[in-house]
């Protein structure tokens, strides 16, 4: 199948950059998967995990809080405030995070932690 | 009487020297500070890029929702200027150029009958511009060396709730720009409303068809979610050169008194020889003055 470069960015870094054959994350209206020659869309990303799907079949994911998702030409770039790979995710912060969450944003975002650090 | 001077200059030397050893610190410190906030500039830019590039996207795409977020006003009535300096001083001529450049644009203005509001981020412009009585909105200070991305968060939250709520009609910052280790200016550039060409792909010549991009969710509430993002990392993008920019400064600042420094040593030094030598020369003369009146002296009893 044919890939396409994924970046996954936050102000202090690049997180992510890399070539995928399919990319899964969530947006304000729903779930949505990207191939490779999807057309042209910006979108806000909800709290939550994405996915990136390698051509050798692994596949990486990461808790992003909330940002943007832009596809243009090719290319697929995920902005977010805040974002985490899987493998850089403090499992046990992120529960005592979602027990001491007081508002539906900060569950959602230990939520998104915990999914994305559990699944790898 | 020679000799207490010769004590004076002894000590004034020591002092000279102690004061170069600290603008040797600082001096050092400021240069390993300079390659760490370039690299934080240089990790900031792919995400300043992204955001500022879906906005225009958006923006090119909905036009009717762009209208007062687009483009350059022609008389703004209310403006808010944001100026970024330095939380301390030592650094040459670093915070008085950025905040002189900023009191020129509100003078001017004013006399124009535009209205201004500040918004100051490092303390020497709380200082500066309190001296002056120039009235300052709001002011951040305790970053300026290593501004956070949470740090450009509260300041940009402030710019953008006064425009998004039509309180001002234009957003300048006036900053220092980090162009290269050697070349930094004093920059305004608009903030808000986004001016065009500040995505790449915005102006590009393609002529694309409205409705082109799908938009997740649709415009207005994109675009009500993108702005934050994008003054956020606008102003981050702004701190992060500055800072860079502030140890820069500093780092020539403290390289030219640690020069300084040792030329004064030398020069103080010289005077101290002499000063010693002078004392040397007039005890020998005594000496010899004293042999010599002790000599006729005795001479004179002899032919007595």
């Amino acid at each position: 199948m044919a890939t396409f470069p994924i970046r996954l960015l936050t102000p202090e870094s690049v997180l992510m950059e890399e070539d995928a054959e399919a990319v899964f994350l969530r947006t304000v209206e729903g779930e949505i998967a990207f191939l490779a020659g999807h057309i042209p869309l910006v979108g806000a990303v909800a709290p939550g995990m994405v996915r990136v799907q390698h051509a050798d079949g692994s596949e990486e994911r990461a808790a992003v809080h909330g940002g943007f998702v832009r596809v243009d030409g090719d290319s697929v770039t995920i902005a977010a405030p805040v974002a985490e790979l899987a493998s850089q995710i403090d499992v046990e912060r992120a529960r005592r995070a979602l027990e001491a969450a007081e508002s539906d944003e900060s569950v959602a975002r230990a939520q998104a932690r915990l999914d994305a650090a559990a699944a790898s | 009487m020679a000799g207490g001077q010769e004590r004076i200059l002894r000590r004034r030397i020591r002092s000279v020297q102690a004061t170069k050893k600290i603008t040797r610190a600082m001096e050092l410190i400021a240069a390993s500070q300079i390659v760490r906030a370039q690299n934080r500039i240089s990790a900031a830019a792919p995400y300043q890029h992204a955001v500022a590039d879906a906005l225009g996207c958006v923006l090119a795409d909905s036009p009717v929702a762009g209208g007062r977020l687009v483009g350059v006003p022609d008389a703004p009535e209310k403006v808010m200027v944001l100026a970024v300096v330095a939380d301390r001083g030592l650094c040459g001529g670093y915070n008085f150029s950025v905040l002189r450049a900023a009191e020129r644009m509100v003078a001017a203005g004013s006399s124009s009958g535009q209205q201004y509001r500040l918004v100051t981020v490092g303390r020497k412009a709380v200082s500066y511009l309190r001296f002056r009585g120039q009235p300052v909105e709001r002011s951040f200070t305790g970053f300026s060396d290593r501004p956070s991305f949470a740090d450009a968060r509260q300041v940009a939250s402030v710019l953008t709730e006064s425009f998004t709520a039509g309180e001002v009609d234009q957003v300048l910052v006036v900053s220092t720009r980090f162009l290269s280790a050697g070349t930094q200016v004093v920059e305004t550039r608009q903030l808000l409303p986004m001016p065009l060409g500040a995505s790449v792909r915005h102006e590009e010549p393609e002529n694309r068809p409205l409705g082109f991009t799908e938009l997740e969710p649709d415009g207005p509430e994109l675009i009500e979610d993108l702005l934050p993002r994008y003054v956020e990392a606008a102003v981050y993008g702004s701190l992060l050169e500055a800072a860079a920019s502030e140890h820069t400064a500093r780092q020539r600042a403290m390289a030219a008194a640690t020069e300084n420094a040792d030329e004064l040593t030398k020069t103080l030094r010289r005077v101290m020889n002499r000063a010693r030598q002078d004392s040397v020369t007039t005890e020998i003369m005594e000496i010899v003055g004293g042999a010599e009146a002790l000599r006729q002296m005795s001479q004179s009893i002899e032919e007595i």
